[in-house]
């Protein structure tokens, strides 16, 4: 089974986040960059996938500039077998990045093609259910657990105040949730071996794009409010407080 | 322009999320002079679409198909994409089944999409946006520039007005689609749980509950409250007490209730991306320099196996008189 994982670098979800001067992108100054998170679901799925089968080959494909090699070899080490790199600045809009990496899976007949739910950086939500729609593919987005029987796929995504079981035939795109899986750890061995894996960069053009970020503010600091009273006994002025200043209830 | 609304429904039902995406197509059209058509799509009649005229659609599209009693991302997709181009803006609700749908809706028409989004906005054309990133950590503002702006919608954002006018319901023809990815039913809890992103109340717990069988504390808090969800902590998530769907954070969910009580959570920097819309914040923290306290409206430094049992007491109190 070929199977694609779509990677993308994203800033550590502990980072402080400054805007940069342009005032549409932020200070990557100082900024630690890693594989998102829920990206890694899908790394760890598809080279588990690969184990349990014995057979078929795992490859890992980012859209970015050279800063993504990094990223890649990440998961190179996790177990991945080759990367590619679609090499461009990236873009905000989503059906953009769609179509690039489209045109990639496209030539590589890819049994199936999974993706995180959404990146933590700009939380676009859109690029794996596109590529989907764009390669006329089945597709399964947010799934937090996942079977695979044959060429069916029968997967979990968590809805409002409930669970609902999909399913689909391979070739497909699945995007992955939280609960999937519990990514692994590249080793020392698997950091060595992932020197010598290929590793592809292919220069591309995004274009086509009707999304365009005009800027980027902080959001305004919440005020400190203040502390009604030490334990049970400030539970009443804390509701007098809910119900008339606050009027929320 | 002409502002068509994906609404929702569940057995047979409109979602509440339904009348915030009418009210925001709304807002939309106000703006730029236009109307709004909202889409309905079930097995059969679904109950409370004849009242979203009332909410500010001038028009209800009705569209049947069998597989409609559940939700068919194929069919869903190629129903509205056969319409879309009609529109100047498609607005759909920033839920598990509109972040499914709008982008498959985007892709078909050629456009990109702007999901979850706090703000609406006209520029000529053009279709502005305000949108939380990085789970809140910063505010992108955007402009969607394509023939039909897409939008997904944060619940509990946008609030809808009842007037009680009627609106027109017409059937809406369902092009012929392949199933390609089908839904075989929806599991649900026990109680019929609130999401923390729809939820008016949300009471969220962290380490400070010390096992997860004291999570019933919140639960009962949440009954006493009747609109209110339970969230959670990514270290209570992480450790497997409690499910990542009530994860409130950067790798979670983000909320905007009235109501947001964090209980027994120190507020690290990505839970408070998470949570710092919400319109009231409670903390109750026996550590005073937790730096929940700093984001918090009203504080209680003290016990929550205390505080919590008085304040389920006392909430119950008022909701009976």
């Amino acid at each position: 089974m070929k199977i694609a994982v779509c990677l993308k670098r994203v800033p550590d979800t502990t980072a402080k986040i400054v805007i940069g001067a342009s005032r549409t992108a932020i200070d990557e100054a100082g900024v630690k960059f890693v594989p998102n998170p829920y990206d890694e679901f899908a790394l760890e799925a598809a080279i588990a996938l690969k184990e349990q089968a014995g057979t078929g080959e795992t490859t890992v494909i980012a859209v970015g500039t050279d800063a993504s090699q990094e990223t890649l070899r990440t998961a190179l080490a996790m177990g991945i077998d080759r990367a590619v790199l679609l090499q461009s600045a990236g873009s905000a809009d989503g059906l953009a990045v769609a179509r690039v990496l489209a045109a990639e899976l496209k030539a590589g007949a890819y049994d199936l093609i999974l993706f995180g739910k959404l990146a933590v950086d700009d939380y676009n939500h859109q690029v794996g259910v596109m590529v989907a729609e764009l390669l006329d593919l089945p597709c399964i987005s947010a799934a937090a657990k996942m079977t695979l029987s044959g060429t069916a796929i029968e997967a979990d995504r968590e809805i409002e105040g409930g669970v609902e079981v999909m399913g689909c035939s391979l070739p497909a795109v699945v995007t992955c949730d939280k609960g999937l899986n519990n990514p692994r750890l590249p080793s020392l061995k698997g950091i060595m071996a992932a020197k010598k894996k290929p590793l592809d960069v292919k220069p591309v053009t995004l274009d086509g794009a009707s999304f365009e970020i005009t800027g980027l503010e902080l959001p305004a600091e919440r005020q400190a409010g203040r502390i009604v009273g030490e334990g049970a006994d400030a539970v009443p002025a804390l509701l007098a407080l809910l119900r008339n200043e606050a009027k929320v209830l | 322009m002409k502002v068509l609304a994906v609404t929702e429904q569940r057995d047979g039902a409109l979602r509440k999320v339904s009348h915030e995406v009418v009210a925001a197509a709304r807002s939309l059209a106000d703006q730029s002079g236009g109307s709004v058509d909202a889409v309905v799509l079930g097995a059969g009649a679904v109950a409370g679409m004849d009242q979203l005229g009332g909410f500010g659609a001038d028009q209800v599209l009705h569209g049947t198909h069998a597989d409609f009693a559940l939700y068919s991302p194929d069919g869903a997709s190629a129903t509205i994409a056969s319409i879309g181009a009609e529109y100047g803006a498609i607005v759909f609700a920033s839920t598990a089944m509109g972040r499914d749908l709008a982008p498959r809706v985007a892709a078909r028409l050629g456009v990109s999409c702007a999901n979850d989004v706090t703000a609406l906005g006209v520029d000529g054309s053009a279709v502005t946006v305000t949108r939380p990133i990085y789970a809140g950590k910063v505010l992108q503002h955007g402009k969607l520039t394509g023939k039909t702006a897409i939008v997904s919608v944060r619940p509990n954002t946008f609030h809808p007005v009842a007037s009680g006018k009627a609106g027109s319901v017409s059937a809406l023809s369902v092009p012929a689609f392949t199933a390609r990815a089908v839904s075989k039913g929806v599991k649900k809890p026990d109680a019929a749980l609130l999401d923390v992103t729809e939820a008016s109340v949300v009471i969220s717990g962290g380490r400070g509950l010390k096992e997860p069988a004291n999570f019933k504390l919140l639960e009962d808090l949440a009954a006493a409250f009747g609109n209110a969800a339970v969230g959670a902590s990514r270290a209570v998530v992480d450790a497997g007490w409690r499910d990542h769907g009530e994860q409130v954070g950067q790798t979670g969910k983000t909320v905007s209730p009235q109501l947001y009580i964090a209980v027994g959570i120190s507020g690290a920097i990505q839970h408070l991306a998470g949570m710092r819309t919400a319109r009231t914040i409670v903390a109750i923290n026996r550590d005073k320099d937790a730096p929940i306290f700093k984001v918090a409206d009203y504080g209680i430094v003290g016990d929550l196996f205390e505080v919590l049992p008085r304040l389920t007491e006392e909430v119950k109190k008022l909701r009976s008189s």
